[in-house]
């Protein structure tokens, strides 16, 4: 038999530690599902046992994470660290895996807090070796101090660009080259969202300390950069650009690359859930209320996956979110609710001003959103843009057809890596809108499982019961 | 001369599933004018997303006849459709692990026999191990048939579809049949708010077929099932034929890219009218069990997927085919109960038939619409 909790959390970021201290407090049974070994999410990523001097480098944002752990503390809290969650049912079923056996557990209500994932940043060579995202630079120095190897080349837009730059230098790291695919066209836009990004400057305060930071160490920055090729024989050697009218080619052993960061939707569009598309941000977000509830009773949705907002208003979120499941539960009035729920709304606001600037500023370039013929989309099975403009062609409408019409998105990533990147292949060559050509549909698992672990588990037996025909 | 798309159509078809297409295909070769209205788009649904045997391996024997005349339209699919389909002669096997199971192949062998069929042979073990050296050791025997094989289904879909095009078959996506209305002498179809006549109706809606039958006249006890099927990532290739059991529910297959294709009757829950299925998990453990249990080097392998299709079931899992009984003008072809693939060559082939000559060379009567009318649970209410 499953066992039972009155909420499930998935996602031990901020949004999940946040909302697991409200609801431990309060006594309810949680359980919080969690992929990594340790709590605190991409963003405070091994927050846990960080030394002095990597919380040092990794700057007083990330180190202020730790305030969240206590929120494990609670008796009425489990934590599954190293938890896989690979299927999550309309019902509330929630199955998992942790250290190669798979489980099932049951839930009165689901909390999706599983964050934020990098924007595919598709260009011709960006599958050889040796090209990364920052995220998974950034993994590296935080878990495990790493470096990446030198000449190191970042490349991209958005504000994590210039932090894993800031993180490297403070680690003694010097980035040999950042080349910025930030349009030119960009500022003009995000400008008349400037008065109301003043209103909390904090965000912008920290971006052009970082951006001077990085000036001062000398660091070349290449602006406007386009017509992005990786070069290399079996690794990638060389970045090939054009910035500023001109070509240019810096050499390279690792190159970092990164497009902003979107919603991670794998488990609300698996549950067919509602979802928006945000022009502004380019991206998919499931919609919810401001207590993050969807359209499906019982589950609600907190921090970034939510829409990207950040790490701290993903905690205010995640209390929020949690308020609301409390009131859900009998253990508190409407009342007592919202009187809770005030600095929390009004702190949310606050997060929120700066965001539309930040995005119209980052907004991802066309070159990746609709990348040339001979790139690369779906790197499972190696089909190409062209590729797909080809299934247009042959009467493909949307990113579900794409798949039988050549396994795009088939692979072990189910479509992670490149959905946004199919939807606006596709989409373009339609002249469609992205909201009218879709998203795949997401099936189980959500990553995936061993034969083994599913012969293997221990299930209720009257899931396998047959319709009476 | 007026242009063939601007001809009036002769005959409305519903649904661009496999039978869909295949009827509307052999009456534009008959030279109709077909029109197909489709809710979604070809091959949205069981005809798309099916696991792709193309077996006549332990058929119902009502359904004998059609299968073995469907092998040899598979055989050369490319003559019909102008694309392999990528069909290939790969064989089907069912497996006993033990010799109760293997007598019980035997019995159905000589009963297919009996009616003139020599295509379900039994091996023994020793063949058993020549077409798969990876069984498990306990198996004793099988029963073959070396002629079936596998195809890609929605690579087939778009074949008919592309093929019928091309005979001038028009196909409307996105409209979903509202109502139909037979008068003086036409059927009378909404479609997506738009109207449409022809005075010949063929019903080939798939899961969806059971309301269009109630409308007109011809209630059946249909069921939308979601039969599942999981896959796994790339393995090095091990296993040619597709494989069944006998003592348990499988299907078993590996695609020529690796994958490993795992199904066999297990069935989740179909919402036909959100066009969206769940998966039963607990069935699909049974599933990897089985898998355990005969291919135990398998275990390791990760899967990628899990999914289901919407697909008519009927109480005997043997299709509705052939003329209306109550309507006139009207031709049902639904209801193949999962395993509608192999057949769908030659059932356009008989809706054809029956257009055009009023019958068909083919035995049908065990699948007239009106057989459930006498028992006495039909499942369903008439629809007035």
């Amino acid at each position: 038999m499953s066992e039972r909790f009155d909420v499930a959390i998935i996602g031990a970021g901020p949004a999940g530690l946040a909302a697991a201290g409200v609801l431990g407090q309060a006594g309810c049974s949680v359980t919080l599902l969690d992929e990594q070994a340790e709590p605190g999410g991409q963003i405070y990523r091994g927050i846990g046992s960080a030394s002095g001097p990597r919380k040092s480098v990794l700057g007083a944002d990330y180190a202020a994470g730790a305030s969240l752990l206590p929120s494990l503390a609670h008796d009425s809290v489990t934590h599954i660290a190293g938890a896989t969650v690979w299927e999550v049912t309309p019902e509330r079923d929630i199955y998992y895996s942790q250290a190669g056996k798979a489980s099932g557990l049951k839930a009165e209500h689901v909390l999706v807090a599983t964050g934020a994932t990098e924007r595919p940043m598709p260009f011709p060579g960006w599958t050889l070796p040796g090209v990364m995202t920052a995220g998974a630079g950034q993994i590296l120095l935080k878990t495990a101090g790493m470096l990446p190897p030198s000449p190191c080349v970042l490349a991209g837009s958005g504000p994590l660009l210039f932090l894993i730059a800031a993180q490297y230098l403070a680690a003694g790291f010097k980035i040999d080259a950042i080349v910025e695919t930030t349009p030119r066209g960009n500022l003009a836009k995000a400008l008349p969202h400037l008065p109301g990004a003043l209103l909390n400057n904090k965000y912008l305060r920290k971006g052009l300390a970082m951006l001077a930071s990085l000036r001062k160490a000398g660091i070349p920055h290449y602006k406007a950069s386009t017509s992005l090729v990786a070069e290399g024989d079996g690794q990638v050697e060389a970045l090939k650009f054009t910035s500023g009218g001109k070509p240019h080619r810096l050499a390279c052993a690792s190159l970092l690359i990164h497009n902003g960061v979107v919603p991670n939707v794998q488990i609300s569009r698996s549950l067919n859930l509602d979802h928006a598309w945000d022009s502004l941000q380019h991206c998919w977000h499931p919609v919810t209320d401001a207590s993050g509830a969807t359209s499906l009773a019982g589950f609600r949705v907190a921090g970034d996956g939510g829409g990207i907002a950040g790490a701290e208003a993903a905690a205010h979120g995640g209390r929020l979110a949690a308020l609301a499941i409390l009131e859900d539960l009998g253990k508190i009035t409407g009342g007592e609710r919202q009187a809770r729920s005030s600095d929390d709304s009004a702190a949310l606001k606050w997060h929120g001003r700066a965001r539309p600037f930040l995005d119209a500023l980052y907004a991802p370039a066309r070159e990746f959103l609709e990348p040339a013929d001979s790139t690369i989309v779906c790197r499972c099975e190696e089909v190409t843009a062209g590729k797909i403009r080809e299934f247009v062609d042959l009467g493909c409408l949307g990113p579900n057809q794409a798949k039988s019409f050549g396994r795009a998105g088939m692979g072990p990533c189910q479509g992670r890596y490149c959905g946004l990147t199919v939807s606006s292949v596709i989409a373009a060559k339609l002249g469609k809108e992205m909201d009218e050509v879709g998203y795949y549909r997401i099936r189980p698992p959500l990553k995936p499982i061993t034969l083994r672990e599913l012969a293997s588990m221990d299930l209720d037996d009257d899931a396998d019961e047959r319709p009476a025909a | 001369m007026m242009q063939m798309n601007d001809r009036r159509p002769d005959v409305i078809v519903v649904g661009a599933g496999l039978h869909g297409l295949s009827a509307a295909l052999h009456l534009a070769r008959a030279g109709l004018k077909p029109l197909v209205l489709e809710k979604d788009y070809p091959g949205r649904h069981a005809s798309g997303v099916n696991a792709g045997g193309v077996r006549r391996l332990g058929r119902h024997l009502a359904e004998v006849p059609l299968s073995a005349v469907a092998m040899t339209m598979w055989h050369n699919i490319a003559d019909l459709v102008g694309d392999d389909c990528g069909f290939v002669r790969c064989g089907q096997i069912k497996i006993a692990e033990t010799e109760d199971e293997l007598a019980k192949l035997k019995k159905r062998a000589r009963e297919v026999q009996a009616i003139g069929y020599d295509h379900e042979e039994i091996i023994g073990q020793d063949e058993l191990r020549e077409h798969i050296p990876a069984i498990a050791r306990h198996c004793v025997g099988a029963m073959i048939c070396r002629d079936d094989g596998a195809a890609l289904p929605f690579r087939t879909t778009a074949a008919f579809a592309y093929r019928a095009r091309s005979l001038g078959v028009e196909i409307l996506e996105s409209h979903p049949v509202t109502a139909i209305r037979r008068d003086a002498g036409q059927w009378h179809v909404t479609a997506a708010g738009r109207q449409f006549e022809a005075p010949l109706l063929v019903n080939a809606a798939g899961a969806w077929a059971g309301h269009l039958a109630a409308l007109a006249g011809d209630p059946v006890p249909l069921q939308p099932q979601a039969p599942m099927l999981m896959i796994t990532e790339r393995v090095a290739p091990f296993i040619k034929p597709v494989v069944g059991a006998t003592g348990r529910t499988l299907s078993f297959k590996q695609f020529d890219n690796g994958t490993v294709l795992i199904g066999g009757g297990l069935r989740g829950k179909a919402f036909p009218e959100r066009n969206i299925t769940t998966i039963k998990l607990a069935a699909m453990r049974t599933s990897a069990q089985t898998v355990g249990a005969l291919f135990p080097q398998m275990s390791d392998a990760r899967i990628v997927r899990f999914w289901a299709g919407i697909e008519a079931i009927m109480p005997d899992e043997i299709p509705v085919l052939g003329k209306s009984p109550n309507a006139e003008g009207l031709y049902h072809s639904f209801g193949y109960s999962a395993h509608g693939f192999q057949l769908s060559p030659v059932t356009g082939r008989i809706i054809a038939d029956l257009v055009m000559h009023g019958e068909t060379d083919l035995p049908i009567e065990a699948f007239r619409a009106d057989r459930f009318n006498s028992s006495e649970d039909t499942g369903i209410a008439r629809i007035a």
